[in-house]
């Protein structure tokens, strides 16, 4: 297992983000910052008190758990849901949706679907920790922490404190997982 | 989970996983748009070889708000009249490509023997007076929703205890999620044994009824003779009825719920069956909610996993 981002870098890409968010949309007026269940829900929090302090207003957030959404539930042993908590009103907002790691795009695709049906967004924007490339769908974010370039097999980790106790991306080759090492 | 047949012997983590996706269902039920695609390309079908209104309609919406599609089995309309055995029946409708069964049959058991010569995910929707697991689960959900949780909660089971699917589904339930349950009846409507029943057994309502959080009144069932076993309609509403004046001495917090249909001026008076605290029109809304989480919990997984 190696490292690609401490804890520190992590933060600091957040911030960057952050900014590139207020500079994209002229200000935080409108935006509802979306996490993607689980990882994504931390990180949305994150980047709003970022906006809060840097903007100085209150910006609104949400969170989207996109298992009714996958188009694999077949392929998976049980999906668990867990709960998703909007604005009662999305229609003509920004969205910035939020997640850890881009990589065959089918996430996002399921989360536009659980979007689409809450309402109609003036605009989503998509906002991720770290991109790996390989994407099976014409999917690209707004906003990127890290490109990581990636093989497939591959496996690709973001740890964020309040899931995982720590902050930091990690990436570990299929031997290592064989070893079963993988945390 | 490969089938959801009765409530006997399911563990608490597995009744806690189908209530927690069932509040996510509930959710999704209250949106703008209450469909979302989870089990796209899946086909229900409900085979109620007995009448049903809500049970066989909530399956229904439950299975298309989950973007399923469903096929509708009705024995009144169907070969059965012309002789054919419900294995044949079964095996036609899975021929014409149901991925699952909902099974209502007036006989113990039936629900077993489709699962068994089908091989298809089978659902329960009551057999006979043995069991009906998805209205102990909607129950189940009613009160958690509204107390929070049941770990602790005193509920009494009050009438036709000795013919009911439901009671016998409830009890386990209940008993599973931490409720302490006391059977009401006359001894003609109680089991004759309740060996094996998580519950305990009181013949008065009157002793009970201060000391419980909730009441689930039974509808008297002529069908399955509970009529004839007590002498008439207004000494059961004397002494079991859930009456204007018994509700006015139940704690100001118990809340009384009904499996529907409910008789009016028998088991509950008309203004009982009024007041915010009867919870009948939520348990429909949330027997929506868990069935969606029953099939999608037995649709939404890969089969060998």
């Amino acid at each position: 297992m190696r490292a690609v981002m401490s804890g520190s870098d992590m933060g600091r890409a957040l911030r960057r983000i952050a900014h590139e968010i207020v500079e994209r949309n002229r200000g935080t007026g409108g935006i509802i910052v979306v996490g993607i269940r689980t990882r994504g829900g931390p990180l949305a929090d994150r980047l709003v008190a970022i906006l809060e302090e840097v903007e100085g207003a209150a910006v609104a957030s949400g969170i989207l758990d996109i298992g009714m959404y996958r188009d694999d539930l077949d392929q998976r042993p049980r999906t668990v849901l867990g709960p998703t908590e909007m604005p009662s009103q999305i229609d003509g907002k920004t969205i910035v949706l939020v997640d850890d790691v881009l990589y065959t795009g089918r996430t996002i695709r399921a989360a536009l679907d659980a979007l689409a049906d809450l309402g109609r967004a003036a605009v989503v924007q998509l906002a991720v920790v770290v991109d790996r490339g390989h994407r099976e769908l014409p999917i690209r974010a707004d906003f990127v922490g890290k490109n990581l370039p990636t093989a497939r097999d591959e496996h690709v980790m973001v740890r964020v404190a309040e899931i995982d106790g720590e902050d930091g991306v990690w990436i570990e080759g299929p031997q290592a997982r064989e070893e079963g090492s993988a945390a | 989970m490969k089938h959801l047949l009765t409530m006997e012997g399911v563990d608490r983590a597995t009744l806690a996983s189908l209530l927690d996706d069932a509040d996510e269902f509930y959710e999704v039920m209250h949106r703008p748009i209450p469909k979302v695609p989870a089990l796209r390309g899946k086909t229900v079908a409900t085979m109620f070889f007995e009448p049903s209104t809500r049970t066989k309609l909530s399956f229904e919406r439950a299975a298309k708000a989950l973007s399923a599609d469903t096929l509708s089995f009705s024995p009144g309309t169907s070969s059965l009249k012309k002789g054919e055995s419900l294995k044949d029946t079964v095996l036609t409708v899975k021929a014409m490509g149901a991925d699952l069964m909902v099974v209502r049959h007036t006989s113990t058991g039936a629900a077993w023997r489709v699962a068994e010569w089908t091989d298809l995910p089978v659902v329960n929707g009551g057999d006979g007076a043995h069991q009906h697991p998805t209205q102990a689960l909607l129950d189940s959900l009613t009160l958690r929703q509204h107390f929070g949780s049941l770990d602790g909660l005193r509920i009494a089971i009050v009438g036709d205890i000795r013919h009911s699917r439901v009671a016998r589904s409830d009890v386990f339930a209940f008993n599973t999620l931490g409720a302490e349950v006391t059977l009401v009846a006359p001894p003609t409507l109680l089991p004759p044994d309740l060996t094996g029943w998580p519950a305990t057994a009181s013949n008065s309502l009157d002793d009970v009824l201060t000391e419980v959080d909730a009441i689930y009144l039974l509808r008297v069932q002529a069908e399955r003779g509970g009529a004839s076993v007590f002498p008439s309609v207004a000494e059961y509403r004397e002494r079991f009825g859930m009456t204007d004046a018994r509700f006015n001495r139940l704690k100001p917090d118990t809340i009384v719920l009904h499996p529907g249909p409910m008789i009016r001026g028998i088991e509950i008076d008309g203004g009982v069956a009024d007041d915010p605290r009867c919870k009948v029109l939520e348990q429909v809304t949330n027997g929506v909610a868990v069935r969606m989480a029953v099939l999608f919990q037995l649709l939404g997984g890969s089969k060998d996993a």
